[in-house]
């Protein structure tokens, strides 16, 4: 393990966690923009958490350690997984130790302790989006093992930073089965997130939530903690992306902090675009009703494996 | 010449009856076009006896001994139910079922129907073929819905869309076959024709083959009428009127199972195995076997001949998946006579049900009474169908029975089960019809009978003596098919 | 040859997009879409491999399914008055599956014929059957007239998705007829949505499903 690599390390977790909170503002500020609102400064996801970090926490009297435990946890599983997404290089020590199915693994950790959060208290509402998050992520984790699996099949390894060495040195070609594991990827992502047209991120109506029906009992440094865990979900996912489908100025291995800087200079154009597009995405479309999520997802299922199959076809492989 | 005149003449015909089908000499017309077409197919059939096979056109058309006798049986066929329409459709239009407009369909639509018949029998290329096929489908399918009743929108939509979808699975089956045949023959137009298909077929590639041929045993198969593939049969034919069941029962349902053994020729000499005739074999088994149980729960006396259809084109089929000299002669010859007694009791039958003004088979009695003619027609039809000697059906029927016994043992139990089951189920139904007590109407128009009896006449004919010449013709085009 | 690849992922999409459309105007779209990838990979095959009479084929299939039979469907919809009309499909999900299912019946099944195919069209017959096979699963999924129609009209594309890129082009005269024979088939249909209408106020196929065994 060399300098560069912790270098690299470290940037990548501290990049995560300090750039996830100003994405969220900024998909905000777009979609205020895009429907003719005042946009919220591009900063207020900072100035929430600060605010909740000073106050003191309220639990429910019903309330286990396992309840308090649960921010951690999650908050916890979201930092390691940017630990080994490639967001900034791809010398990353910790990619080597996890694969990308690993990485699945850390999500539905996190999902699992979100959704046992939630009904600990034993509140409606909890439980209610504790089990739609459920049906969602039991919908949406197969469609991502599928995406996973057609990167994995094109590069011939599941560790990631190998898969974006292969997929950088392969060069830029159209290829079919990229395509639909990237249009499957996007809806994989707009469901986990919590974004429309699956969840509405910025609803007040109980009933409609999922995400947000979850943390309705969590206060103070809970909520923030959950709240900055959610925004480096969007951000890992985000990187994840456009470490599989776009994975331009990727720093590689051996180079030095320039190569960083110039990777982190990539990365917040791409992620400026994204989320951009992600804001244009969500105020031209309408909420599903929760009966339709199970469509959308197998949707992005299906596309995950035509593009497998079509892999297979055209390599002439076994089908 | 005489191609020109076989095929020009009902193209013509269909244009000419598009103009003037609703005059009043209209059904004269078409029965005039029709028979210049028998004539000029039985010149057409001489030449080819006394000459020999013939390709012409470009290599466009290919006729030998085995589709030119399809060919004079279709043109006859044509003939005699043109005749027969000619009272039958006065009657329906007198009666008020039929507008002027509907009746010029009619005749145009016959006209084009026995050209795509025609068409499909004397080509040589396998995608003219299914167009061919394809448009005998829609020339009919506006001919089974000429009544316009809910009834028969139905079976029409139903007959469009399961021969519309089972048919394209013939396409793909062609286009299959000519992505085999275009290794060898190249693209410049001659991997689709017959000929060249046929004289490469032992070097075809065996597994493209063996795929083409599922599929285009399941496209035609569906126009063939082949269990499980036969739903839309019975209700064509007992929606439509009743010279269309004549023509869908007689001469569409013999073309289609031509289609088949012209396929089965090709993957036969590609395959080097016998799948294909197995294939065949399994599906007439089932369908004579399903049709003669079906056989036993109708009502309406078309669907009740219409079930008797399916039940002998799985006879015909599993006699030409056996296939070897004596059961491909005595399939020819059951095609033949099948086509000439199902068609005449669609002649009586048609009559029968003016008569009575019902198709439902507890409301016609007594026809011997009322109409001794029909009666003796619908007794005699039946019989010849259910293979009582001394009619021709009889003759390929034990024909085809013996070849099974000595060839494949193990079926001929199944055949004989569905033979007497079939037996029992129509002359239970036939005999109250013809004997039991009348209350029919008259007719308007005196009933054409001619055709009825001159088919019986010649099925019998077929029956106690087949002419020497036409003997060695069927064997001539027996050995063809292999 | 890339090109082609991705019009046939393309083609094969837009059929389980397809399988999944509730409205029927968005259905026509799609099917004119359909038709234009279709036109597309043809003249791709056709300056690939050098086949001039391709272009025909292309020129064809743009003519048909692009202009002359969406105009016509869409006209037709507009007569009926069914730009909003939606289908109820229930359980897209298991479609979904079984739509999956088939298009790997359909990789197996092309396996071992494809390789006897041209090097610049090898993989593609395996789209071509899968594009059959999903447009059978749609038509078996419909119960209003129109759709189903659309299906049929989509089965037609893969057959001439297969004819055009896998075996790289039928003779020209089969072309033709079976474009014709489409052409009349679909007027067909249109004369007899409205005599269905007529007789049943509706184009719902629960209407003609009385005749039955009894």
């Amino acid at each position: 393990m060399t300098l560069s690599a912790l270098l690299t390390q470290a940037a990548a977790v501290v990049t995560a966690a300090a750039l996830a909170p100003l994405l969220v503002g900024w998909v905000n500020q777009c979609r205020a923009w895009l429907q003719n609102r005042t946009a919220p400064p591009l900063l207020l996801p900072y100035r929430t958490l600060r605010k909740l970090l000073h106050k003191d926490a309220v639990l429910a009297e019903s309330a286990s350690p396992l309840f308090r435990a649960v921010p951690y946890v999650v908050f916890g599983c979201m930092l390691v997984a940017a630990g080994i997404i490639p967001s900034l290089g791809t010398d990353l020590p910790a990619g080597r130790a996890a694969d990308a199915i690993a990485l699945v693994g850390l999500f539905a950790t996190a999902r699992m302790f979100m959704a046992l959060g939630a009904m600990d208290v034993g509140t409606a509402f909890g439980s209610l989006g504790a089990r739609r998050e459920m049906l969602i992520g039991f919908l949406a984790e197969p469609a991502l093992l599928m995406v996973l699996f057609n990167v994995a099949l094109i590069s011939g390894s599941t560790a990631m930073p190998v898969i974006v060495d292969r997929l950088v040195a392969q060069g830029f070609a159209v290829n079919p089965s990229l395509a639909f594991a990237a249009l499957a990827f996007v809806m994989v992502l707009l469901a986990e997130n919590a974004r429309l047209p699956i969840d509405n991120p910025a609803t007040h109506l109980e009933l409609t939530m999922i995400h947000e029906a979850m943390v309705l009992e969590y206060s103070a440094r809970h909520l923030a903690l959950i709240e900055w865990a959610a925004a480096l979900k969007l951000f890992n996912y985000a990187c994840l992306g456009f470490a599989f489908f776009l994975p331009l100025g990727l720093a590689s291995e051996d180079t030095g902090p320039t190569a960083l800087l110039l990777g982190a200079t990539w990365l917040a154009a791409k992620l400026l675009l994204a989320g951009a597009g992600l804001a244009l995405f969500e105020t031209l479309s309408a909420k599903l009703r929760v009966f339709r999520a199970p469509e959308f997802l197998a949707m992005a299922f299906m596309l995950a494996v035509l593009g497998l199959l079509t892999r297979l076809l055209f390599s002439g492989g076994v089908a | 010449m005489e191609l020109i005149a076989l095929l020009g003449l009902p193209l013509l015909g269909g244009a000419a009856l598009a103009l003037w089908g609703a005059s009043p000499r209209a059904a004269e017309l078409n029965a005039l076009f029709s028979l210049a077409t028998f004539v000029a197919g039985g010149a057409l059939t001489a030449r080819v006896i006394l000459g020999g096979p013939l390709v012409i056109g470009n290599e466009q058309f290919f006729i030998d001994a085995f589709n030119v006798f399809l060919v004079a049986l279709t043109s006859l066929v044509g003939l005699t139910t043109a005749l027969f329409s000619r009272p039958y459709m006065r009657i329906e239009t007198d009666r008020g079922h039929l507008s002027p407009g509907r009746l010029r369909l009619y005749h145009s639509m016959y006209q084009l129907f026995m050209f795509t018949m025609l068409l499909a029998l004397t080509t040589n290329n396998m995608g003219i073929l299914w167009v061919a096929l394809e448009a005998a489908t829609l020339t009919t399918v506006l001919l089974v819905s000429l009544y316009r009743t809910a009834a028969s929108l139905e079976a029409a939509w139903k007959y469009f869309i399961l021969c519309g979808v089972g048919i394209a699975q013939a396409l793909f089956g062609t286009i299959l076959l000519y992505f085999a045949a275009e290794r060898l023959l190249g693209a410049s137009g001659g991997a689709l024709l017959w000929t060249h298909l046929d004289a490469v077929k032992g070097q075809l590639e065996p597994t493209v083959l063996a795929i083409a041929f599922v599929f285009l045993l399941v496209g035609y198969g569906t126009k063939v009428g082949l269990v499980p593939l036969h739903n839309w049969l019975p209700d064509a034919h007992a929606e439509g009127p009743t010279p269309v069941s004549a023509v869908l029962s007689g001469l569409l349902l013999n073309v289609a199972l031509y289609a088949v053994v012209r396929c089965k020729i090709l993957v036969v000499g590609a395959l080097h195995s016998d799948l294909p005739g197995r294939m065949l074999m399994g599906f007439g088994l089932l369908s004579v076997l399903v049709a003669a149980f079906f056989l036993w729960r109708q009502r309406d006396v078309k669907r009740l001949f219409a079930y008797s259809s399916i039940e002998h084109m799985g006879i015909i089929t599993f006699a030409f998946g056996m296939g070897g000299p004596v059961a491909n002669f005595a399939a020819l010859l059951h095609m033949t006579v099948h086509s000439l007694t199902k068609s005449a009791i669609f002649f009586a039958v048609g009559h029968a049900t003016q008569k009575a003004g019902t198709q439902n088979m507890e409301d016609i009695r007594g026809l011997l009474l009322r109409s001794p003619t029909i009666g003796w027609g619908l007794m005699l039809g039946s019989l010849a169908i259910l293979g009582m000697p001394p009619f021709g059906v009889f003759a390929s029927e034990f024909l085809i029975l013996t070849t099974a016994m000595r060839e494949q043992p193990w079926a001929t139990p199944i055949l004989l089960l569905a033979l007497g089951v079939a037996f029992g189920a129509i002359f239970r139904r036939v005999q109250p019809m013809v004997f039991g007590e009348p209350h029919a109407r008259r007719l308007p128009h005196s009933p054409a009978l001619l055709p009825v009896f001159a088919h019986l006449l010649l099925v019998l004919m077929l029956g106690l003596y087949i002419p020497g010449q036409l003997a060695a013709w069927y064997r001539l085009a027996a050995g063809l098919i292999g | 040859m890339q090109l082609v690849e991705l019009l046939a992922s393309l083609l094969l999409l837009l059929s389980f997009a397809m399988l999944a459309q509730r409205r029927i105007a968005s259905l026509v779209n799609l099917f004119a879409l359909q038709g234009a990838v279709l036109a597309a990979s043809t003249v791709a095959v056709a300056a690939s491999a050098g086949l001039h009479h391709l272009y025909y084929s292309a020129a064809l299939t743009l003519a048909l399914k692009v202009l002359l039979l969406p105009y016509f469907l869409r006209r037709l919809i507009a007569r009926l008055d069914l730009q909003w009309d939606t289908e109820t499909l229930a359980r897209i999900p298991m479609q979904m599956l079984a739509g999956l299912g088939l298009v790997i019946f359909a990789f197996g099944l092309a396996q071992p014929i494809s390789r006897f195919g041209h090097e610049i069209t090898r993989e593609t017959l395996g789209i071509a059957i899968a594009m059959v096979l999903l447009s059978l699963l749609m038509m078996i999924g419909r119960r209003k007239a129109v759709s189903q129609v659309v299906g049929f009209l989509a089965l037609e594309n893969g057959m001439v998705f297969a004819a055009t890129t896998a075996t790289q082009g039928m003779p020209m005269v089969v072309e033709f007829g079976i474009a014709l024979d489409v052409l009349v088939g679909a007027v067909i249909l249109g004369v007899f949505f409205f005599q269905i209408r007529e007789q049943f106020d509706s184009l719902e196929l629960r209407h003609l499903e009385t005749l039955k065994e009894d």
